[in-house]
């Protein structure tokens, strides 16, 4: 009942909220629920839905991949050895803040508007968190682990890969599916400029082509539904053996 | 050469660390000297804080003393080594690996089927018979320790260091894991030097007990523990031994303090 019947009671009384207000509010622009969900068969209907959704996460397997690519051996160098932290950390702590957003100018100029202008932008995105975790993940490990493997005889790539990387595992996808979060929410916004398929290129397109509202929020609900799945699906790499014993709640 | 069958020699060591301010370094370790016969097993108790621990890791290799020298073997510690396997207080199990992995990690240069048979042996041997699978989470602290023991004695070393390992476990745990320790080591015939605070378990455990001062720690008595095992808790001779360790830093709180 608390799994299940309370959410389903508070969507409900979402959707009839929501509904209740466009039909008081008189408004002909503003969808209904029903006329949101006509939107999304409609555009299932047509072929662009699968397309749009494969356009946008296709983006963002190139840009958080190559992010992991870099950021999780970056952040645990930078981790391990105290001096790089020290060199690099402040220019790190510098560009992080800086959104994606800002970016975007800088991406239209070196890519032009081709799909490595997002997927440059998702990279920026995720990068930075991805290597702090995996930084902080090497400064707040156990040191016993690596005392036992220094012990038996374990040095340099060898404790890395057996010791090092497995002990900051759990902290690396943790700051992974926080990164995750963050690359698909920079999705929408760099397909909103750059490109011309995917679901931020569907919820600008919708509006500039005759106002459908109802396809704007049909992208925006296709979103929603997207990001939650993705992040169910990393949760559900956190009840791996592996990386269990790394979280509080078993 | 080691001049008699002693495998761990300390020679006149010091230690100090730099303190808070610059001034005041601390000093830990003073003038500390032993020796421990091959097949021995030598417990080090002092009050807590005295420098137990430190002196372990610089005789284990991880950290380096101030002055003075440590040799094994015959030659000076340079580092922590493979021969020497360190059970830490804090239990060093891999939660990452499986009880059959971790008590395996010590023999990757092995082949499999070699591998598999002698962390089969140990895992017996600790007990842990049908836990090969478990993960160390699901174990309990008592398990989690024998996990690290096997682990320790699975990569067949010469020495074993022991720091307060049974420190976090509760009482009824902690005798049985002193049983079984004695057991395996009369099984396995390794020098075990082994850190506790707890003065009973030295001299139920012990060849020879080392009484270490307060800080700055030295060896203040080196207490032969003649009694053939198992050991009686009730006997005389035992009760006597250690009646005679707790005077000996019963004292030396009174005076040192």
């Amino acid at each position: 009942m608390k799994t299940f019947g309370l959410p389903i009671a508070v969507a409900v009384l979402f959707l009839t909220g929501w509904h209740l207000a466009v039909k008081l509010s008189g408004g002909d622009i503003f969808p209904t629920p029903w006329q949101v969900v006509l939107g999304i068969a409609e555009l299932a209907q047509k072929g662009v839905l699968l397309k749009y959704i494969v356009a946008s996460l296709f983006r963002v397997t190139w840009g958080f991949g190559l992010a992991i690519l870099i950021g999780v051996p970056l952040g645990l160098l930078l981790g391990w050895f105290k001096y790089a932290a020290a060199a690099l950390n402040p220019m790190i702590q510098i560009f992080r803040p800086i959104s994606p957003i800002a970016w975007i100018p800088v991406a239209i100029l070196w890519f032009g508007v081709d799909d490595r202008a997002p997927v440059f932008l998702i990279f920026l995105a995720s990068v930075f968190p991805i290597t702090v975790s995996s930084m902080a993940a090497v400064q707040n490990m156990q040191p016993v682990y690596v005392r036992a493997a220094r012990n038996f005889g374990l040095r340099n790539t060898e404790l890395f890969r057996k010791v090092i990387f497995p002990a900051c595992l759990p902290q690396i996808l943790t700051g992974l599916r926080i990164a995750l979060g963050i690359a698909w929410l920079v999705v929408v916004a760099a397909e909103m400029i750059a490109v011309n398929s995917g679901l931020g290129y569907l919820i600008i397109d919708a509006r500039n082509a005759g106002k459908r509202y109802d396809l704007v929020v049909a992208g925006m609900v296709m979103i929603g539904l997207i990001g939650l799945a993705l992040d169910v699906a990393v949760r559900r790499l956190e009840k791996f053996d592996e990386v269990r014993w790394g979280y509080a709640n078993k | 050469m080691p001049t008699s069958d002693h495998i761990i020699e300390v020679r006149d060591l010091w230690m100090t660390f730099p303190g808070k301010r610059k001034d005041e370094p601390v000093h830990v370790l003073e003038n500390v000297g032993f020796s421990v016969e091959r097949g021995e097993f030598v417990c080090i108790v002092g009050p807590s804080g005295c420098g137990k621990s430190t002196l372990l890791n610089i005789i284990a290799g991880f950290l380096q003393q101030s002055s003075g020298s440590v040799l094994v073997e015959g030659a000076p510690v340079t580092g922590p080594d493979p021969k020497r396997i360190f059970v830490f207080q804090e239990n060093g199990v891999f939660p990452w690996l499986n009880v059959e992995d971790n008590v395996g990690f010590g023999l990757l240069d092995k082949s499999k089927d070699e591998r598999r048979e002698i962390v089969k042996h140990y895992i017996e041997m600790v007990s842990l018979g049908g836990f090969e699978k478990s993960y160390p989470r699901e174990l309990s602290g008592g398990m989690r320790q024998r996990v690290e023991i096997a682990r320790a004695l699975a990569s067949s070393p010469d020495i074993i260091y022991m720091d307060e390992p049974f420190g976090a476990l509760d009482f009824i745990t902690r005798l049985k894991m002193r049983t079984d320790l004695v057991r395996i080591w009369q099984e396995e015939k390794k020098t075990v030097l082994f850190v506790t605070h707890d003065i009973e378990e030295a001299v139920q455990l012990a060849d020879t007990v080392l009484v270490m001062s307060r800080r700055p720690a030295t060896v203040q008595l080196s207490y032969p523990i003649n009694l053939a095992r198992p050991r009686d808790l009730d006997s005389p001779g035992y009760l006597a031994a250690r009646d005679r360790i707790f005077r000996e830093m019963g004292m030396s709180l009174k005076v040192g303090g």
